[in-house]
């Protein structure tokens, strides 16, 4: 075969080829590291920017997990909350009897506890003290238990957790009904908590004694998910 | 010394054609599943969602086929010969490089360094891009970290991949005797001389020539 000239010449191409894909699988390790700094240095500058074209790149929104393969879907109409467990008076709630309760705003950072932070997030919803206060809750109820219709992810509060203010049961997200990928058509929002304890697509919460470990608790997280203050990192407060 | 200027050179054959155009075509799936994924405001209505992303995982999981169907044997040959020319940057490429391609004197082989470093970027991107997009679809066995660490290698690699294939498209469009190459495998003669001189010559010299021009000289 013919000797071509073009054979000639330094071998970069492979070089080139070589190291950019080393650098860039190797990222699945050093990945969220630089995530995290990406985040702190592009946040600040995409809240004053006018033209919007900060919030096509990939900072500063929502990343959407779900625990099982697929994404868990239910209608409004077909949507119901169950409260049980430990309660005097244990009920169920339709999506608008939910929504014709007292309702509560809440605009705060959504910090995942993978790295991610999403600033300023706007959600409405019921105080998750006056939907357990209806239920009546009994003397031995120390705990909440949540369970998703998903039919795998569950996380829990202390019944004192449970009952502040910027834990609320939500049903719309930036103005808008909370689609299904992020955990509608109701969710719960635990404001002060890493997002794992946010629980999606909730279907049912039950007042205990002790609490089982939910779900990202049994894969390692920590169960009192403070942000800042737990799984070993140290984030701004939402 | 034979000159077919009013013929063609053939420039990519069948297999590197084929492959050029399956991975094209699996990319423009994953771009667009990419896309709606991406952008939730796109996939707002339900069971969509997880409709694209099989469809995203499926394509991803097939980009390695067609490269591996054509690579090998008698019918690769083109191929690995081409891909041996990406790899050598000549003197002329490196003047090329540092006078962003408006040096006269220099005098290009079959691809100029542009297209080099593009195919090398490309190459790389389709593997950081499986890679991490099989941590994020597999992430079971996977320290929860690396799920993060996949997600930003895996969007950031997806915007810059967007912005050099956009690059490529409209160089490709801009420029339609190249872009036939791809299509028909042929590029006319007077293309090869202009902007590829040093290819020209070596296929002028008479191993390649298949000729329009044959008839007419």
């Amino acid at each position: 075969m013919r000797i071509l000239s073009d054979m000639d010449g330094a071998p970069v191409g492979r070089r080139v080829f070589l190291g950019l894909a080393a650098f860039g699988v190797s990222g699945i390790v050093w990945g969220s590291k630089a995530a995290g700094l990406m985040e702190r240095l592009l946040a600040p500058v995409a809240v004053k920017d006018g033209t919007g074209l900060l919030g096509l790149l990939p900072t500063g929104r929502f990343r959407i997990y779900s625990v099982v393969g697929r994404l868990p879907h239910r209608a409004p109409a077909d949507w119901r909350l169950d409260v049980d467990g430990l309660a005097g008076a244990p009920y169920a709630i339709g999506y608008d009897e939910l929504l014709a309760m007292p309702a509560v705003e809440l605009t705060k950072d959504f910090q995942c506890v993978t790295g991610w932070r999403v600033p300023g997030v706007r959600w409405k919803g019921v105080r998750l003290a006056d939907v357990l206060d209806r239920a009546a809750p009994q003397a031995g109820a120390r705990a909440v238990g949540f369970e998703s219709f998903d039919g795998a992810y569950t996380e829990t509060l202390t019944l004192e957790e449970a009952r502040r203010d910027d834990v609320i049961v939500a049903y719309q997200l930036d103005g808008k009904p909370i689609s299904s990928a992020h955990g509608g058509p109701v969710r719960l929002y635990v404001a002060p908590m890493y997002g794992y304890k946010s629980l999606k697509w909730l279907q049912r919460i039950t007042l205990v004694a002790t609490a089982e470990p939910g779900y990202w608790e049994q894969q390692g997280y920590d169960v009192d998910a403070w942000i800042g203050r737990s799984n070993g990192r140290s984030d701004e407060p939402a | 010394m034979p000159r077919p200027e009013r013929g063609d050179l053939a420039r990519f054959d069948r297999t590197e054609r084929w492959l050029h155009w399956a991975n094209a075509t699996l990319v423009s799936v994953l771009v667009a599943t990419g896309a709606v994924l991406y952008w939730g405001e796109l996939s707002s209505v339900f069971g969509r969602r997880a409709m694209f992303r099989e469809i995203h995982v499926i394509a991803g999981l097939c980009l390695p086929i067609p490269f591996l169907l054509a690579l090998p044997g008698r019918r690769g040959r083109g191929l690995r010969r081409d891909l041996g020319v990406l790899n050598r940057f000549s003197a002329d490429d490196f003047a090329w490089l540092r006078s962003r391609g408006k040096d006269p004197a220099v005098r290009l082989g079959k691809f100029n360094p542009g297209q080099k470093l593009n195919s090398a970027f490309v190459g790389a991107a389709l593997v950081t891009m499986l890679a991490t997009g099989s941590v994020l679809r597999f992430f079971g066995p996977f320290p929860l970290a690396w799920r993060t660490g996949a997600t930003f290698v895996h969007d950031w690699t997806a915007l810059a991949l967007g912005l050099a294939i956009t690059g490529h498209v409209w160089l490709a469009v801009a420029d339609q005797d190249a872009l036939r190459g791809m299509v028909s495998g042929t590029v006319p003669a007077r293309w090869a001389r202009q902007k590829r001189p040093r290819w020209f010559e070596e296929e002028a010299a008479g191993v390649e020539e298949i000729s329009a021009g044959a008839a007419g000289s």
